[in-house]
């Protein structure tokens, strides 16, 4: 008990900041995410005596944690999911945009553009996502769940978390491209060059 | 291996994400990595997609507030 106590207690002191950032991310609230990761724990600690394998602590914390902000946005019946028909979208690059003809003279338009862009940049484009979309990208690119864990977690079709998570990509990437263009970010201009160095 | 068995750029570009998210078996997987081993274009798309896919990542981390560090501490002292 002391030893499974010790081990539960340094693994949430270890991962609390991934904890509480990816439950900032979902809940896009600080109030809501504090109460999210305390009801996570608290799950967690009391489901802790069936955890079989100690090296998958971190991914079943996350589990737990997604399932909990899932099922409470299910018992709330707040923002919906969007249908997939809602938020249609043409693909969109931003590598491919980056790459256009007139833009080639630029020797490494790419790298450019990844270092003027600031978290806050990335934090909006994120959070402007609809739920269901934002939902995806926090659970494949920030908890590492496989396509099949985000299924079975958000108890949808393989194939819905492959489209949701390709045009959650495709809007985030033209987020940034719009944002970086009325920043003054892109096309590069030289006296606007270091405006955020 | 012969020409035909190489993968395009088209499939790469189909496939990225899927490669960048670890969803593929090993054997596309090694398809791949020898096509960004030989193909720039396709290269420095994958490392810019990569490094995206990072920085968002890293917005998964976030300090906690002295509030929530008490409570956690509360809560933990309860179990």
């Amino acid at each position: 008990m002391n030893d499974r106590r010790a081990f539960f207690c340094s693994e949430i002191e270890r991962l609390s900041a991934r904890l509480y950032g990816s439950a900032l991310r979902l809940t896009r609230n600080a109030a809501d995410a504090e109460d999210l990761v305390a009801e996570t724990v608290a799950r967690a600690w009391a489901a802790s005596a069936q955890l079989q394998d100690v090296q998958c602590f971190e991914k079943w914390i996350f589990r737990i944690l997604a399932n909990t902000f899932v099922s409470d946005r299910r018992r709330k019946r707040e923002a919906p999911a969007t249908s997939e028909a809602e938020t249609d979208c043409d693909q969109f690059s931003l590598y491919e945009r980056l790459h256009q003809p007139f833009l080639l003279w630029w020797s490494n338009p790419e790298q450019e553009l990844i270092n003027k862009l600031l978290r806050e940049d990335l934090e909006q484009a994120l959070a402007a996502l609809p739920e269901s979309y934002r939902t995806v990208v926090v659970l494949v690119e920030m908890h590492g769940h496989s396509y099949a864990e985000v299924a079975e977690i958000l108890n949808v079709p393989i194939g819905t978390v492959r489209s949701r998570l390709s045009r959650a990509r495709s809007l985030l990437q033209r987020a940034l491209w719009e944002q970086a263009q009325a920043a003054g970010l892109w096309p590069m201009s030289p006296h606007k060059e270091h405006a955020r160095e | 291996m012969s020409e035909q068995d190489k993968i395009s750029c088209e499939e790469v570009v189909a496939h990225l994400f899927d490669y960048l998210d670890g969803e593929m078996d090993a054997h596309k997987r090694a398809d791949i990595d020898r096509h960004l081993e030989e193909c720039r274009g396709c290269c420095s798309r994958a490392e810019f997609e990569r490094l995206l896919r990072q920085k968002i990542a890293a917005l998964g981390a976030e300090p906690l507030s002295p509030a929530l560090q008490g409570r956690l501490k509360m809560l933990l002292e309860e179990f």
